[in-house]
């Protein structure tokens, strides 16, 4: 038997952690969603689908800069030294997941709104007209919108990866320490994003492939769930032990109900009968698709704070 | 340059916590929070029972995730002796450096920015030893230069039996506990 009693009662560290409450969870979906639709974006331009006039591609992007900023703001309200927040841009460090992603973020705003200039929103075309000129610049030069796609897949991916990078380097937090995490939040940010745009495409034809689509990227995040669990539970024994959290510890409940279940394995369903015409669409499945992704945000986050070297030992 | 660190005799400590009230007096460390903190483990079943007690503190790692953490460079590790502090005016308090430390040495400072041991760094310039170590009533701490071979430190983990806390964390804590 092995006892630990202890004088420390710092807060937000004893019993277990919980530096990051709402806001990171949050930041991490908005963060992942925005990546996916950039990727599904950049394609639709990349594949010339951007010339159909009610393409999603222009829907995309204003509604991207509203999320991103949405989760920025969050990731603002998390910092304890707020007046300081001005601090990330004045440095680089190489070492540092989270200044990357500070710097990610940064590119990724013009990148989305070279994007949006391709057919800006009608009530910003119409407050500032000379937004026509760059419009027609734009649609002038294919080789210019085939790097604006590109650009987009690519900073949306660094965007999704970074999320997960941010825990996994984590190297005192068992849960967290995979190298699958980057892969499960930037499969689950495209199975969002898939999910959302599925919801508001108005081409029927583009809803029907991001439906099957979604379908694709919800059966690799079970994969991927799969192999996450697979690789903690046959590591170290802090690592079993955090792997337990979520197969039958205090978290599982919550993680099979939700984010397997609720999240990944009925809207697959759902939307395999209804890609195969044997049900109509429904918002359904994508809504329980994006309410599964922010639980898996959510749990990912609390499990790992709560999965530590000493809970190892002694709980 | 020095490697500072710290040797704890768990045989001689009596977790009197005269080294956590010392730490919160020169530190004006805020009420509630603790820069060390005393951990008492009990191994085994009556009557073959083990008792340790550990003053415990930031380890101030050779390899150090709180400072690759760091967005901003607040946390580094200082020229004196590789001591890992944090610059009060860089740190937005991000937290990652304390998601990032396996021994959950640090908190959040009321006035917005991480906090933890600094070995007394301020006393260290100035010839004096840590407050923690300074006031131990049964001398049980030493505090030196880990690559003098000739440093008491360095001596007593040469001739006594010695551990540090979570070595699989693989950070190379700089803090031995004696047993």
């Amino acid at each position: 038997m092995q006892d630990l009693v202890t004088t420390r009662h710092n807060p937000q560290i004893d019993p277990s952690m919980t530096v990051w409450g709402w806001e990171i969870p949050v930041y991490l979906f908005l963060g992942g969603l925005v990546a996916g639709m950039m990727i599904i974006s950049g394609y639709f331009i990349f594949s010339h689908r951007y010339k159909k006039t009610d393409c999603v591609t222009y829907v995309l992007p204003i509604i991207s800069i509203v999320l991103l900023s949405v989760g920025m703001f969050s990731l603002f309200l998390d910092l304890e030294h707020k007046l300081y927040v001005w601090r990330l841009y004045t440095t680089f460090r190489i070492t540092s997941p989270m200044s990357w992603g500070a710097w990610i973020l940064i590119l990724v705003y013009p990148v989305i709104i070279a994007n949006m200039l391709m057919d800006p929103p009608k009530y910003i075309a119409e407050k500032f007209p000379q937004l026509e000129k760059v419009k027609n610049f734009i649609h002038e030069r294919p080789m210019l919108i085939k790097n604006i796609g590109v650009g987009n897949m690519l900073l949306g991916g660094m965007l999704g990866v970074y999320t997960g990078v941010l825990l996994s380097t984590m190297g005192s937090r068992p849960l967290w320490n995979s190298s699958m995490l980057w892969v499960l939040f930037l499969i689950s940010g495209l199975s969002t994003a898939a999910a959302f745009v599925h919801m508001i495409a108005a081409n029927v034809e583009e809803r029907e492939l991001l439906a099957k689509a979604d379908n694709g990227f919800l059966t690799i995040e079970l994969f991927v769930l799969a192999l996450l669990i697979i690789g903690l539970s046959t590591s170290s024994a802090v690592h079993i032990a955090a792997a337990k959290l979520l197969i039958n510890g205090i978290f599982a409940p919550a993680f099979w109900v939700f984010v397997v279940g609720m999240g990944v394995v009925i809207p697959l369903i759902i939307q395999l009968l209804a890609v195969n015409h044997k049900i109509k669409h429904t918002p359904i499945a994508p809504i329980m698709v994006i309410v599964g992704g922010l639980i898996l945000r959510f749990i990912i986050v609390q499990a790992g704070q709560y999965s530590h070297y000493l809970n190892a030992h002694f709980k | 340059m020095a490697r500072y660190g710290m040797v704890i005799d768990t045989k001689k400590c009596v977790g009197c916590m005269d080294c956590v009230v010392a730490c919160k007096t020169e530190n004006n460390v805020p009420e509630g929070h603790n820069r060390d903190w005393i951990v008492t483990v009990t191994n085994g079943k009556f009557p073959d029972v083990n008792l340790e007690i550990q003053s415990q503190r930031c380890n101030h790692c050779d390899n150090t995730p709180c400072v690759s953490c760091c967005p901003t460079g607040a946390s580094h590790v200082h020229e004196v002796g590789n001591v890992v502090l944090v610059d009060h005016e860089m740190c937005i308090g991000c937290k990652a450096c304390l998601a990032a430390c396996p021994y959950d040495a640090r908190y959040i400072h009321p006035d917005g920015y991480a906090d933890k041991c600094t070995f007394c760094i301020h006393r260290v310039e100035k010839g004096e030893l840590p407050a923690c170590v300074s006031v131990c009533p049964t001398h049980c701490m030493y505090f030196g230069d880990l690559d003098d071979p000739n440093s008491e430190v360095s001596k007593l983990l040469a001739s006594r039996k010695n551990h540090p806390l979570i070595p699989e964390a693989g950070t190379s804590p700089r803090i031995f506990y004696l047993i």
